[in-house]
C-alpha cells in the first residue's frame, strides 16, 4: 500500500456496470515526509474518503476486494483513511 | 522499517492489524524505490530490518485473512544478509 492525499474526484456517465455507484478519487501518492511523489492515479473508494483527506490504497486486483462479489475492474482502491503517521530514520 | 500509521477509518480486514512504513533497500542498505506501506505479520519494531512480499495473495496469507485488500506485507525480520560475490 501507499500513503497518498486525495486531489479531485472524477465523474463518468458511461462505464462499465460494475463501476456504477462506486466513487472515483484522484490520488496524488505521498513520501514519507509528506511531499508528493510519484505520478497521479484513479483509485476506487471502498471506505467513504474525501477531497483533502490523507489515505491509503493497495494497488492490483486486491483493490477490487473490498466489493466482493461485485468484480469492479479497478487497479487501485483507497482501503483506509490515515489519521497520522510517524517516521523515523 | 521507517514509520509507523494510524488509521481509524479503514476496511474491516485491517481492524487490529498494525501498519507500518518501509522503505526497501539494496544489499549495501542503501534506498532502492519509494517507501511503502504494509502490513506487520511478525511484530517488527522501527528500525529493524524486515522481509516484505509484495504480492496481494501472499500479504493476504500473512494477514491470515482471505481476500483481504492488500498488496504487501512483512513476513519476517533479518537477522543478517550474506552475499558471496
Amino acid at each position: 500500500m501507499q500513503i497518498a492525499r486525495v486531489i479531485g474526484d472524477v465523474v463518468t456517465t458511461i462505464k462499465d456496470e460494475n463501476l456504477i455507484g462506486i466513487k472515483l478519487l484522484v490520488l496524488q501518492p505521498l513520501d514519507p515526509d509528506g511531499n508528493a511523489s510519484g505520478r497521479t492515479l484513479v483509485a476506487v473508494d471502498a471506505v467513504g474518503a474525501g477531497v483533502g483527506e490523507t489515505v491509503f490504497f493497495v494497488r492490483g486486483k486486491e483493490a477490487s476486494f473490498p466489493f466482493h462479489p461485485t468484480e469492479v475492474p479497478t487497479d487501485a482502491g483507497i482501503v483506509g483513511i490515515v489519521d497520522q503517521w510517524h517516521v523515523e530514520r | 522499517m521507517i514509520g509507523t500509521v494510524v488509521a481509524t477509518q479503514k476496511h474491516e480486514a485491517f481492524t487490529g492489524a498494525k501498519l507500518l512504513l518501509v522503505q526497501p533497500v539494496g544489499l549495501d542498505d542503501t534506498p532502492r524505490g519509494t517507501a511503502l506501506l504494509a502490513v506487520d505479520s511478525v511484530g517488527a519494531g522501527v528500525h529493524e530490518k524486515v522481509l516484505i512480499v509484495m504480492e496481494g495473495r501472499a500479504a493476504g496469507e500473512a494477514l491470515g485473512r482471505k481476500g483481504a485488500p492488500v498488496d504487501a506485507a512483512i513476513v519476517g525480520i533479518v537477522d543478517s544478509v550474506d552475499v558471496q560475490e
